[in-house]
Order: C-alpha cells, then structure tokens, then sequence
C-alpha cells in the first residue's frame, strides 16, 4: 500500500525517527507529541491529513492522533500566520502587565486573539502559563522562542523584527 | 535573566555564570558528578542510596512535599523493568524555578536522576520539560549528549555495572500533565489525563511499569545531599522540612526571580530578597505555593515562614513555592477571574465535576467581574466549589475551587462591592498603574 | 477471599473485587454512567461516589478495590452529597430535550436524575452545543447530550478492536468524534447505541419510529452466522422495529453484530412476498393458499410419478428452521427423493459417509475463551463471526496466541502469533505442514502421508506457537469448510487436534448448519448433495428460503439449472426477479420473526423462540405450510399440531443440546494435491450478503461493509498482469463481468479475490475458481 506518510519530507521522517529511538521498541506512540511538532514546523499547521500521516507512520490511530492535536493547546488546527506571538495573560504574569501587553500587540496589530493579519504575517493568542513568570510580561514567538519583560518597547522591536 | 539570590547557597550555586554556566565541563568543574563518580566507585548499595535521602527528609519539591526516600523505596525490587521520570512540566501559575535550574545547572539534575536510577534499579529515565520552554528542553537534550558523550550515561556507566540512560520529551501546552500521572500517560504518546490511583506510579508507571517520578528540583538536590550527608542537608532546614528551598517570586516586587532559602526563613526575608514591594506600594495579598493555593492577606502572610507547615498552619499551601505577590492595585476580583479562567481552559474535560464545575466557577466569576452579579452569586461559587472538591481523579478541581474559596473569603466585601456596584472597589486607573507596562523604564530586572 | 460490609450487610467477595462489583453481588445498585463490566475502568463520571469508612473523600465504587474489613456505606449523606453533586453537573450542559429523543424512558440519565437530581437547575449561564457527527448508516448523533462518559471510546479501541471514536479537544470543549471525514466502521458498532448511557448516540434505522414503552419485546434467535446471539424483537403494530441483544455470557455475551442488529429491516422489505403466487402460461397470478398449495402437491406428484422421486432436489437454507428442515426433508423422502441438501455453498462433499457424527464447534461456545493457544483456518474471521473474532480478541489481550492459516491476510484486529497466508491451493499443504511440525515438535509420529513434505517457517512458526501452550483448539472457518478440499483440512485439522491433545471444530457459516446435520437435510446414500443436484439437473426441485443464485457455490449454474427445471417450488419470505424467472409456483413464508422455530447452533445447543409478529400478509410459517404439503401429497406421519411437536419428533425430545456431535472422521484419503495454473479465486462471503434477509436491509447495505465487489489482486500479482489499482477489469472463468482492480497487499501471489453472493459477481460462477484477469 501506499505509504500515506510520504507527504512528510525525508528530513522531518528522519527527526521523527530520532524522537522514536527514544523510547522503547513497542512505543513508538510515545513519539507523537515530538512528531506532530516537527509536521507542524514543517506545514506551519497541522493540517488533518498530516495528522493522518503522522498517526500511519507511528503505527496508531488517526483519532488518537488527534486527541493528542487537540488537547495540547500549541498545537495548530488552523493556519496560523508566518509569526504566532502567544502572549501569557495568567495573573503573574497580568501583575507585571500581561494583558496589558496583549492589548498592546492587539492595538498595533489590529487584530484580536485568534486572530491573523491580513497580510498573513501574525497571528495572536492567548497563552496559558509559560512557567517564566519572573520574567512577565512573557510573549512566546512560533512556539519555541521566549521573549521575556515584553514591555513596549520591547514589543515594538519584535514586531519590527518580525520580517 | 532571572535574578538570583541566596542565603547559604546550594542548588543555585552553578547559577553564578548565569547562562554561561550550564555546560559539562562548569560542572565538573564545581564537582559535578562526583556524587555518581563515588556511588559507583564505593559500591554504595542502591539502599545505601535511598536511606541517605530518607535522613536528608528531603520532601518531593513539586507541590506535594512527599518524602522522597520513602517514595523510592516504595519502588519493587524484582521488577525487572523500571523507569525514573522527572517532572519538568513547571506550568502552575507563578513557578518558574525549574525552568531556571534546567538552564543554569542541568547536569545537577541529570546526576540527580542516574542516581535515582542506580537507586532504584530503573535502567531508561525521562525528563519531561514543559512545552513553552522548548529553548530550555534543547539545553537540555544538549546537556544529555555531553554527558553521554563523557559515559555518565549509557552501557555500564563509568566502568560499573550499572547501565542507565535519559532522554528529554516535551510537552506541548497541558498544564495538566504537571499531574504525574497525567505526564505518564503524555509521555506515552496520549492526552495528559491523569490516572486513577492506586495503583500509584512505583507500581504501575510508565508503560504500566513501577516508575518513581519526581520533580527537578528534588532531583536536583540529590548530589548535593549525597555530598553533604543526609543529615547535614536536613539541618540547613528544620525538622521534617529538610534543606533549602528554591521560591520563585512574581507580581508586584522590585526583583521578581528565583530565590534559593533554607526552609523556614521568615516571609518578610523572602520579599525582602525580592527587592521589596514594586514602588513601595502596600502589600495587599500573596498567594505562597502557586496559583492553587489558597491567598493569604497580608497580614497573615507576613507572620509566616516559609516551609510546609508554617504556610499550612496559616491555612494554605507551599506548594512548589511560587509566591505570587499582590499589591492595593490590585481588584481581587479581577485577579480570581485570571486563575478562574486557567482552570477552565486547562481542566482535562475527564471527570464531571471539573469538566463542569470549572467552567461554572470561570463564568460566574467573570459575570461579577463584568458588573453582572448577583446577590446569591457568592453562595453559589461556594455550593459550586464544595461540589468540586474531592470528587475527581485528580486535584485540578480542587485546585480550581480553592482559590474560589480563599478569594471570596479573605476578600469577601471586596467581591461584594463588585456585585453591589457593578464595578471595582479599585479605581481602574491604579489599577492599570500596577502593572507597570506603560513606565517600562522602571523595571527592574531587565537584562 | 475478603470480608467487608456494604451499609452494613456483611459479605464475601473475591480479592481484586472493585466496590461496585461486590455491591453487584449483594444486589446494591450503585449508580453510574461510565463504568461498564466488559469495558476498561475509566472513573471520570464520578456517579458512583460512596462513602467508605476511614477514607476522607467520597470514594469511585467502579475503581476502589476492596480490602479486608473495609465498610462501604453507599447511600449515606456523605455518599448521596457526591452522587447529588455529580448528578447536577451532569445536568448543567445537557439539553432538556427529553420529549425529543429518542433515548427517553430508556435513558440512563434521565431515570437516575429522577432519583439525584433537583427540581430546576441552578445553572443560568449559556449551556454547551457539540456539532453532531456523521458516523454512517447505523449511529445517530446528538452530541450536545454526551456526557462524555468514553463508554463509546473506550468500546471501539477495546471490544471492536481498533479507536474509531476519541475524545478531542480538552475541558468543557472536550467532545467525543471519529477522526475527521470517518465514520465508524466496526461490524460491531450497534454496540454503541446500548453502551450510550444518555440520547447521543442513537439508532439511525430506529430513528423517531416509537417510543420504547410502546413496544412488544419478545426473545428470539438471530438466524444468520453459527453463534446464534440471543435477541429481543420489539414490535409495534405486528412491525419488528428494533432488535436488541439479550444477554446471554454463554454465546454472544451483551453483543450484538450490526447484521444481527439491524436486519430486521428486511423483515419489512418491499420485497417481502405476501401473497401465494402460480405461474399460468408465463404469466404470475397471486392465488389463495389451497389454489397455490393444491397447484404445488399436483406439480411434485406429477414429477415423483413420471420420473420417479429422484427427480426432485431439494435445496434447503442453512438459515431455515430445524423444524422447516426437518418437515422438507421428510416431505422429499416421502416423495421418494434422497436429494436434499443445506450446504449450499460447499464443494467437496468428499467426507459423507464418513464422518462419525454430526460436525460442530468441537467445544462450547464460552471456552474458545479459554483457549490459550488458537489456530483459525480458512476463515474471514472478523466479518464471518464478529463475536468470536471478538472472544479471541480478548484472549490474544489477555495472553492467548492466536494463529491464522488462511488465503487473505485482512486485518483481524487480534495481535497474531503467527500466520501462514497461501493460494487456496496451498492451503491443504501448508495444514499438513503444520501438523507434521507439531508432530515433530511432540515426538509422535506423523501420519505417513506427510512424510514427503518439508515444512516451511511460518508453518513451524504456528507449530512452535501451538505446541507452547497448554489448551489449543483448531478452528476451521466458512473459508475452508467452502474449500474444493475441505474433507483434507477437516482430516488434517482433526489430526492436528489429536496430536495437540486440543480442541478441533468448525465455526459454523449458519444459524442451522448443525440443525442440518441433525435433521438428516442433507442426502441419503442414493441422493444428490447441493452440487450434484445442479450439475445434473432435476426435473424439479423445493427451494426452502434459499436464493440459490446467490448463496451456492455456483450461483450461475444454480441459476442455469434451475432455469430449465420443469417445476421449481419456492418457499421464500421473498421474491426476486431470479425467482419469478425459474420459479413455477412461490409460497410466502414467515421470516424467522413471524414463526416459532429453533436453530442449534455452532455448539450443538437448541434455542427455540416464539414469533414476534403476526406473519406478514398471506405469509404462513413453513412448518406449516410444509405440514399441510405433507397431508396432500399423503405422506405419512405429518399430524404436528405445533414446531413444538415437530421439534421433539426431530431431536426425540426436548434437550438442551443435540446429540450425536463427533468431529470425528475415518477414511478421508488426504488430497495435498496443489498444483493450480492461473490466478485462484479467493471468494468471501461479504457480511451483509450472506443470506436473503440480510441483503434486503436497506441501513446495512449503506455500511462499508457492503461495498460492491472489485477484483483484489497484491502488487505482484497487478504488476505480472500489468494492472493498475483502480482500473476496470474484465474478469472471468465462463462468463466475464467488469470489475475495479483493488490492490490488496494481504493475499499470496497468483491470485485475485473476488466476493460472492453478490449480483455484481454471480456471473463468475463457482467461488472455488480459476479466473482470467485482464484490462477492461
């Protein structure tokens, strides 16, 4: 049969495969997480047939695949933009102006949360706790960058770095 | 970076180059691996290992506070496949001490978890690394290569017989799988909904089998324990509240960060470590152990040292030692609906009561919140809460209602203004003021 | 054993017990959504609550194991506060629709909100919506009722064998839906519809058709596959709307099949024949009952005189009633004729005269569960027996091996031990193999035929997997009882039984394919057996609820044959234009739900049941109509005045099994012969076109399991004959029909796998076949 995982590139298989070897031969599963992140990074979302594809290639169902898609909240369902800002708005973080924050990219942005640009370049959501909470307010960018003490400033030079 | 200071330092002692710090050769450098290095060497048997910890009365750094010899002795011996897990999925609202022993030491915690292993006869441990700290879980998963590299980890370490290795997974935004069984099941490849029990993990863990899990910090602790003597570490502390503690304080102080104390220390030292209160402002409120614990006002708090007992006798919580510091800007009402709508947004959706019950809370309390009270709403929150509590699987309901509770009681006329006058008891203006976002330059910390 | 009290009513209950399990002994109920005794411990709906002394929580009756000395206190304050908590979250997002769905007064929630529940709610905020699902043709859906209890999830990945449904998104959002764009396919999903404990899941076919209170329930026997699953007809106006199982741990446990669950639609088909109906020079005429029964003793009487009782066949359903079988073979004896016969689809009648007793599972129903080691052969296990398929899916979980000998490799949803797929040729070859393995592997002697061969790794690999355990069983499938050697691989089988010192039996393709046995349906010494009757034609010929176009092994001979017969006598709950064609005279029949009757079943055991309804129209059970076609063609000894007096005339009394069950076989001389050119027709009989009934229930014939036949080929095979999947493709052994080429990894080489009993495919001929395949 056709293999319904081909529509991942060589090099995502081989990342995927580097996440299987870490764990026992008989739990490949334990690979979904990681491996859904790499198809994300590759597809910028996660599309249902990536999942589909992800869930072929570790041997589960397509359904628990996408219990798991669905349950972790940074993963995509939905095209994001090139550059999804998550902003932290928990109460450590809105001490040190969170929401504040969120309202400032809001502004600037002139979107709201779950929102993207017209041009497609940002997309915004409200995030739960980052665990950095010295460092509020606390915006992760695509997921894998923290940006710490994102006063205004701070934000304006992100955004502007944001190409 | 997260500010840093300490009296007596121990676990926060390889923070001094900050993030220049964190690589193998700084570590050995400040006697890194020794512990391991003489564990093997001497041939200190796995129980010699467990009753150093059990006399150190090292108590799991995660919330619980269980002691963490005992939890490792529970491990059965015959068992032939064992895992060791470590618990790095710091997402409680207010905890970020993890995150910073990850980036600044994170060999202490990986000699931390071969011993364990050697302890607990596991051979395959993981470290599972919250997910919005994907930067930390790279350090991290580079800290594993470098120790593999130097045969700290691997077939018969270090010429022993003893075989171990240790791999990094991480999450992907489920405050939930903070729940050690719900971090089991997540690294199993499943949603993070946490599991009955009993059976508890030393039985059936990972993969069904005995696994002993404990947080970063508490693995952390370890070398220094094994380097110091069990008793030696116990008596930096106080009775059954052994060592230091690492308190990760947030809100309204001068320097929020991670400050490493001996257990017991008075909370006005704690906030004074922090640089004070953020403008001189009055303190009003502290939640001390996360954001499930139950809020203290000031003037309870300020009694209080810091160690399990002390904060339990005041009616709440050390938890993972998150002190979220709230000042007169503050409207409580305001502030319960930022932790109301956390739960609601991270319940797993298992049990009724939570998956319900969470929701109930966050939409009540946002009605007061937005002026839409009313009078028997505060009647209701507690009939919702006492229906919560105790009736799941796992302690996010009750993690949901307490704060409910704690804030309607403490700040009772407060929530009463709010539904009287359909608005806040503090004027918004010094509200937003409290932030401090809109005087960036007098934050302090920034790096 | 432990000692503990339930509110205070001492008892003793097994270690391991869970508090609800020992309340269940005593007779406490204790109440609960997602607890369900065949499925996983989930404990997330919280219902079962109770206070249990020492403890400073309520405590989840459905997780709590007992200890020693423990007191569970289910109905105190404590206890009834949690259960009441529960209860009114429960209700908070579920929608008052009551008078609208169709669970009501059978719903779960409803009946224990009765008892936990407040008057009005205190919820005032806006309530959850969940969009419903598409999950196919069977399960409706209003997921704004779930309750999210994961019965349902927890049913697909366990008992059906693969996660169909899961639980997506977290929290309140959390809702349960197959994987986008799927529906649920499990042969078994009816399931879900009694597992729901609220209105979310729902029968489809049921839909808005009555409410539960207004319905008649009578017990009675599913007619289709060997096991026989136990049933509850409900009726209304004399109308069979819904069939639930009647639990029986013994054969289908609480499980019902979606064919033995949804067929009764047949029962109301269009196609349902309600009046007697002669053909008079071409043309059909419905006539009353005496004209038609008058007009059928005339034709049979006419024939036995002319051409003497050989003349005759009968070809009787091994779907029909033991009393229906018994009666038409006596009426053809009675006319002289020895030529009848039940096993319609079977080619090799090699072993008559040579069994030692009636074939049969070889063991009860309820011990292939303990079969610690299990070889299935020629068998379509998952679609032919769901529920074994489903027992055997249980021991493989529980440390059973399961092992498969067969000529396609479909996805059994059981983790194999082992597996041996070959061209149906091969199959005899490769049992052989297998027995002269475990032989080996025992120290005994193989028989000297089986001394030339050389066994191959996957028959030692099944071998070494038979021989490591300590109660094997072989099981011989439809597959391999349809098999042009089926006397080899039931002598092989037996064999390989006798050297295991295991069990040995046949699943059974029917309701009555033991009856069969038992009430001699099938030749005399002198007679014809179903493939001899149609190659060599009769002048006419008593067909008992058959469709022999589609359920011989031939069904375009059977067609044929029948086509030229003088006088066809059709005693069918249908008619099909096949019939109006060949047939002289049809009498309407009851359907298994207008009659009383009884089928013994795969382990010899008789179940009789009472009709349900009045018979549709003109329709009269067969027995009857049998027995007055008895007194006019003045056949002796048919004055039954009941089926009840047919039954114990047939089995000589009432018992609760049959007798004479032996798998015993002497004199088979083993035919290993393998040698086949051309490509080997591997031919399953789809679930839902295997006998008259089914094929006419509309829902099940929208499933995908009732997808139109293609021509199945693996890679190397499409690659030899240049084929592409998805391509037309002429196929054919006598007459050809077009079929999609579908690639099919899981059969051996040299062979293409076509379904019979299907229109689309009858023009192939006999499923035990060499077909051509080439570009259409």
């Amino acid at each position: 049969m056709d293999n319904q995982y081909d529509m991942l590139s060589p090099e995502a298989l081989g990342k995927i495969d580097r996440e299987v070897a870490k764990y026992p031969a008989d739990q490949k599963q334990s690979a979904v997480m990681a491996a859904l992140v790499i198809a994300q990074d590759e597809k910028g979302w996660l599309p249902q047939e990536t999942i589909a594809a992800v869930a072929s290639y570790l041997g589960m169902a397509p359904i628990a695949a996408y219990e798991v898609a669905s349950f972790y909240n940074m993963y995509d369902l939905q095209p994001v933009g090139k550059y999804k800002l998550t902003v932290c708005t928990n109460l450590p973080c809105a001490l040190s102006g969170g929401v504040h924050a969120a309202d400032y990219v809001k502004q600037k942005l002139g979107i709201d949360f779950n929102e993207t640009t017209p041009d497609g370049k940002f997309t915004l959501k409200e995030g739960e706790c980052m665990g950095a909470c010295g460092d509020a307010p606390v915006m992760l960018v695509n997921n894998k960058r923290m940006c710490s003490f994102m006063l205004p400033e701070e934000i304006d030079k992100l955004l502007a770095e944001c190409k | 970076m997260a500010l840093i200071d300490t009296i007596n330092p121990l676990l926060t002692t390889g923070w001094a180059k900050g993030d220049a710090g964190w690589s193998l050769k700084d570590y050995e450098a400040r006697g890194g691996y020794a512990q391991l290095k003489r564990v093997l060497a001497s041939k200190m048997t796995p129980d010699d290992v467990i009753g150093e910890v059990k006399k150190s009365v090292l108590r799991g750094r995660g919330g619980a506070g269980f002691p963490t010899g005992l939890k490792w002795s529970f491990m059965p011996k015959a068992a032939p496949e064992k895992y060791v897990v470590c618990n790095t999925d710091e997402g409680e609202p207010g905890t970020f001490k993890d995150r910073d022993l990850l980036r600044f030491d994170p060999h202490s915690v990986i000699e931390g978890m071969i011993i364990a292993g050697y302890a607990v006869g596991a051979k395959l441990g993981y470290n599972y690394i919250h997910g919005e700290i994907f930067e930390i879980y790279q350090r991290f998963e580079a800290a594993l290569d470098e120790a593999r590299a130097a045969g700290y980890l691997g077939e018969k370490i270090l010429g022993s017989d003893f075989s171990f290795d240790l791999f990094a997974h991480h999450g992907w935004g489920a405050y939930i799988c903070g729940e050690e069984t719900g971090l089991l099941e997540s690294i199993e490849g499943k949603k993070g909904q946490p599991r009955y029990k009993p059976p508890f993990p030393a039985n059936f863990g990972l993969y069904g089998k005995p696994t002993t899990i404990n947080n970063t910090e508490t693995f952390a602790a370890i070398p220094f324990i094994l380097g110091m003597g069990g008793e030696t570490y116990l008596n930096l502390g106080k009775p059954n509240n052994g060592g230091t503690k690492l308190f990760s304080v947030s809100g309204h102080v001068n320097r929020p960060g991670n400050y490493e104390v001996p257990m017991g220390t008075p909370f006005a030292k704690l906030l004074e470590l922090a640089g004070g209160m953020r403008g001189g402002r009055r303190l009003k409120a502290v939640i001390p152990g996360g954001s499930s614990a139950p809020v203290l006002p000031a003037e309870v708090i300020m009694d209080c040292t810091m160690d399990y007992d002390s904060i339990a006798k005041a009616g709440s919580m050390l938890g993972s030692g998150a002190v979220i510091v709230m000042d007169e800007t503050v409207c409580m009402v305001k502030a319960l609906e930022r932790l109301s709508y956390f739960y609601y947004e991270e319940s797993c959706g298992q049990c009724t009561p939570c998956r319900e019950g969470s929701g109930w809370l966050y939409r009540v309390v946002h009605r007061i919140e937005h002026g839409q009270g009313r009078a028997e709403d505060l009647d209701l929150l507690n009939r919702v809460t006492d229906n919560m509590m105790g009736k799941t699987i796992c302690a996010l309901a009750d993690a949901a209602a307490l704060p409910v509770r704690s804030f309607t009681k403490h700040f009772k006329s407060e929530f009463e203004y709010h539904i009287e006058h359909k608005k806040c008891l503090v004027d918004p203006e010094v509200q937003r003021a409290g932030s401090g976002f809109f005087r960036a330059s007098s934050v302090t910390g920034a790096a | 054993m432990l000692e503990i009290e339930i509110d205070g009513k001492a008892l003793q209950v097994a270690d391991g017990s869970t508090i609800i399990e020992a309340a269940h002994q005593l007779g406490t109920y204790i109440p609960h959504f997602c607890y369900h005794k065949k499925l996983s411990i989930a404990a997330n709906c919280r219902m079962c609550l109770v206070q249990v002394e020492k403890a400073p929580k309520p405590m989840p009756a459905c997780a709590t194991i007992v200890t020693n000395g423990m007191k569970v206190f289910t109905h105190s304050d404590l206890a009834v506060k949690a259960q009441k908590a529960v209860m009114e979250f429960l209700l908070i997002n579920h929608p008052l629709d009551c008078p609208i769905c169709d669970q009501g007064g059978e719903c779960q929630l409803q009946d224990l909100a009765v008892g936990y529940g407040e008057s009005a709610s205190k919820y005032e905020e806006e309530k959850r919506v969940v969009p419903d699902k598409d999950l196919g043709p069977l399960v409706s859906t209003d997921m704004t009722r779930c309750i999210n209890c994961t019965r349902c999830i927890r049913f697909t990945a366990e008992i059906a064998g693969f996660m169909e449904l899961g639980q997506a998104f977290r929290g309140e959002r959390a809702e349960v839906m197959p994987f986008i764009g799927k529906t649920v396919d499990t042969e078994l999903s009816g399931n879900l519809i009694d597992l729901c404990p609220v209105g979310a899941l729902t029968s489809k076919p049921f839909r808005f058709s009555a409410r539960t209170w207004e319905l008649s329930r009578r017990k009675s026997v599913s007619p289709h596959d060997g096991l026989g699953s136990n049933l509850i007809l409900q009726t209304k106006h004399d109308k069979v709307l819904r069939v639930l199982p009647l639990e029986n741990e013994d054969i289908n446990e609480c499980w019902l099949t979606d064919k033995e669950r949804f067929s009764y639609q047949g029962l109301n088909s269009p196609e349902r024949l309600t009046r007697p109906m002669v053909k008079q020079g071409g043309e059909w005429k419905e006539v009353d009952w005496s004209v038609a029964l008058d007009y059928t003793a005339h034709a049979l009487r006419d024939v036995a005189k002319t051409h003497g009782g050989a003349a005759i066949g009968g070809l009787l359903s091994p779907h029909a009633t033991l009393e229906e079988m018994y009666l038409a073979q006596k009426l053809l004896r009675g006319l002289g004729s020895e030529n009848i016969d039940f096993r319609l689809r079977q080619n090799d009648f090699s072993a008559d005269g040579k069994r030692q007793g009636t074939p049969w599972l070889g063991m009860k129903i309820a011990d292939i569960s303990r079969l610690d080691r299990v070889l299935v052969v020629g068998s379509f296990l998952r679609k032919d027996h769901p529920l074994i398929a489903q027992r055997l899916r249980q021991s493989a979980k529980r440390g059973a091996q399961v092992s498969v000998l067969h000529s396609a490799d479909d996805d059994l949803l059981i983790t194999l031990a082992a597996r041996a797929i070959a061209a149906p040729s091969q199959l005899p070859v490769m049992l052989a193999q297998i027995v002269k393995a475990v032989s080996q592997l025992k120290g005994v002697a193989a028989d000297a035929a089986l001394a030339g061969i050389a066994v191959s790794a996957e028959a030692q690999a099944i071998a070494q997997s038979l021989v490591s355990g300590s109660n094997a069983g072989i099981l011989l499938g439809n597959f391999a009882q349809q098999h042009s050697q089926a006397a080899t691989l039931h002598a092989l089988g037996r064999q390989l039984a006798v050297v295991l010192g295991g069990g040995f039996g046949f699943l059974g393709e029917a309701a009555n394919s033991v009856g069969g046995y038992v009430v001699k349906a099938t030749p005399g010494a002198t007679g014809l057996n179903a493939a001899a009757m149609l190659n060599e034609p009769r002048q006419a010929y008593v067909v008992l609820g058959a469709e022999p176009e589609l359920d011989c092994a031939d069904g375009a001979q059977a067609l044929a044959t029948l086509s030229k017969a003088a006088a066809v006598v059709v005693l069918s709950p249908f008619k099909s234009q096949a019939m109006l064609d060949y047939a002289a005279v049809l009498l309407p029949v009851s359907p298994f739900s207008e009659t009383s009757g009884s089928f013994v079943n795969a382990e010899g055991r008789v179940q009789s049941f009472y009709a349900a309804a009045k018979p549709l129209g003109e329709a009269r059970p067969a027995w009857k109509v049998l027995r007055v076609l008895g007194n006019l063609l003045e056949v002796a000894g048919f004055e039954h005045n009941s089926s009840e007096d047919v039954r114990a005339e047939a089995l000589g009394g009432n018992p609760d099994f049959v007798a004479g069950l032996d798998n015993g076989i002497d004199g088979v001389s083993l035919n290993l012969a393998a040698g086949v050119s051309g490509l080997e027709r591997v031919a399953d009989v789809p679930i839902h076109f295997a006998d008259a009934l089914v094929r006419r229930a509309p829902a099940l014939q929208q499933a995908r399991d009732s997808a139109a036949p293609t021509a199945r080929m693996n890679a190397a095979t499409l690659a030899k004959l240049g084929i592409g999947a998805g391509e037309r493709v002429r196929v054919g052994a006598g007459a050809t029909v077009i079929l999609a080429a579908e690639l099919d990894a899981g059969l051996p080489d040299g062979t293409v796998r076509v379904a019979a009993a299907h229109a689309d495919s009858v023009a192939l001929g006999a499923m035990s076949s060499v077909l051509s395949v080439e570009k259409a």
